[in-house]
């Protein structure tokens, strides 16, 4: 049942322009980055053998590549997530779902799927950016891996917290602007904590958290504190649209 | 109990349901038979809506019990909502799937197997009158059409029971009459409940006509009922509609 929601979900988002215009976009802003990376990169690499463990093409290209498609990520799921029930509620198709012999469970789970799919399509594009890079050397395959992880994780964080704000808003624009606004709070949490590290602020900082992946170190705190957000956010999902059918 | 309660495929006891203070229904019953045709009527606000929208799960009771073909829908929504098909009064559509896309998902969504999909959805075309409709996108069909896809998915399960709420609102002559010859059609083997204004459509289509108003079920009879009587359908309607309301606010 979560297949055929996630299926229909992304039947109607690559079905309009909106999709294929963000998954363009972000492959123009990082391909930009990257070939500016790069360009830095052959530059100053006569510098960089003299000195003992310089850093490698992947440490000095990709991680930054990496970096920057958090934050673009960041920009475009508001885009993808606000219609996602908030659209359906409109059309008066919510209605359609209940009606049907499936749980909410299954339909926010769809849904959550869905966006998933999409944002794997991006990371795919990325690390394909990324491996364009063998033509002439060699990469350090554990930290693009850490860096795919972080990213995949970081966008389900971003995916599920959109599709909370999506299930309490009535119009998908206001939807779209709470879940940047959501977002971006979260990003700049650990502004706060300004240099101390040790801030609680800090641990609630999506980016913060992401930035250890980035390093390529994968800690078990910032994979709890990403599958507890996602968790989180899912099961408030799940309960809104519940407690929709038992308010009215 | 049990055998009792088989016969019926729709049986509901004792249903209501409050907004806050407001209420919204109060203690109606409702017992339907396999290929029996109900009619709902009610001034507007009545409550014909927020009946429906709980008899298909959309919104849960404050009390009372309702049971699809013997499964209660409280404990067992899933089971009991593969029986049901539901048109809700505006037609839950996608405008950006086409007509063919839609009534797959449709299918798939209401647990039709995969082997059947392409059998139950020609069918439902051939029935609604859907032929070459198929590639088309939703959202640029017209009014007419669009009911015609909301019905369509409302039956492509083959569910025991199917309720229509005013199904034929904003259609013209022709498609209304084309509606209910195909609502007839459907109640010779589905239990259908629909609500509606026009009571000649109640009197043409329905087997049994229920009025509500403020909640409550004022009336309940076979629509030959009120004609033994010498009292038209109209008559009746007023009488119990308007009475209350007058002495309620005037």
């Amino acid at each position: 049942m979560i297949f055929i929601i996630a299926q229909k979900e992304l039947r109607v988002l690559f079905g309009s322009p909106l999709a294929w215009i963000l998954l363009a976009l972000v492959q123009l802003v990082l391909t930009w980055v990257f070939v500016a990376h790069l360009d830095t990169f052959l530059q100053i690499q006569p510098q960089l053998v003299k000195i003992v463990n310089p850093p490698g093409i992947t440490e000095a290209i990709i991680a930054p590549v990496f970096a920057m498609a958090a934050i673009v990520l960041l920009m475009a799921t508001p885009l993808l997530t606000a219609r996602l029930v908030a659209e359906e509620r409109r059309n008066h198709t919510m209605t359609f779902l209940i009606s049907a012999p499936i749980s909410m469970t299954d339909i926010v789970l769809g849904k959550f799927l869905s966006l998933m799919i999409f944002f794997s399509a991006v990371i795919a594009l990325i690390v394909a950016l990324s491996i364009s890079l063998l033509v002439g050397g060699t990469l350090d395959f554990g930290l693009l891996l850490s860096n795919v992880a972080g990213l995949f994780l970081i966008s389900a964080c971003f995916a599920s917290l959109g599709l909370y704000i999506s299930c309490i808003s009535a119009h998908p624009g206001t939807a779209a602007a709470g879940t940047l606004g959501a977002l971006l709070v979260f990003w700049v949490i650990d502004i706060a904590a300004g240099d101390d590290k040790d801030g609680i602020t800090r641990n609630f900082a999506l980016l913060g958290h992401y930035e250890n992946f980035n390093r390529g170190v994968i800690d078990t705190f910032d994979l709890t504190y990403f599958s507890l957000f996602v968790l989180v956010f899912l099961v408030l999902s799940v309960r809104r649209l519940d407690g929709e059918r038992l308010r009215g | 109990m049990t055998e009792q309660s088989a016969s019926f495929t729709l049986s509901v006891c004792g249903l209501c349901r409050y907004f806050g203070t407001r209420v919204a229904v109060h203690e109606i019953n409702l017992e339907l038979k396999r290929g029996e045709v109900l009619g709902l009527l009610g001034p507007n606000g009545a409550g014909k809506t927020t009946l429906m929208r709980m008899l298909t799960g959309n919104l849960a009771p404050s009390a009372g019990s309702i049971e699809i073909c013997g499964i209660d829908l409280l404990d067992k929504p899933r089971e009991a909502k593969a029986r049901i098909g539901y048109l809700p009064e505006i037609p839950p559509l996608y405008r950006e799937l086409t007509v063919d896309e839609y009534l797959q998902f449709a299918a798939r969504l209401h647990r039709v197997s995969n082997e059947k999909i392409h059998f139950m959805v020609n069918k439902v075309v051939q029935r609604c009158g859907l032929n070459d409709t198929g590639k088309r996108l939703i959202g640029s069909l017209s009014k007419g059409y669009q009911q015609r896809v909301g019905i369509a998915q409302a039956i492509i399960h083959d569910p025991d029971i199917i309720i229509l709420d005013e199904p034929t609102v904003g259609l013209d002559p022709n498609q209304m009459r084309e509606i209910r010859t195909l609502i007839r059609e459907l109640g010779t083997e589905h239990s259908v409940i629909f609500s509606t204004h026009i009571l000649a459509e109640v009197e043409s289509v329905c087997d049994r006509v229920q009025i509500m108003h403020e909640g409550r079920t004022v009336f309940s009879d076979s629509v030959g009922g009120p004609k033994q009587n010498d009292l038209s359908l109209e008559e009746v309607f007023v009488r119990f509609t308007v009475d209350t309301e007058n002495s309620g606010s005037f």
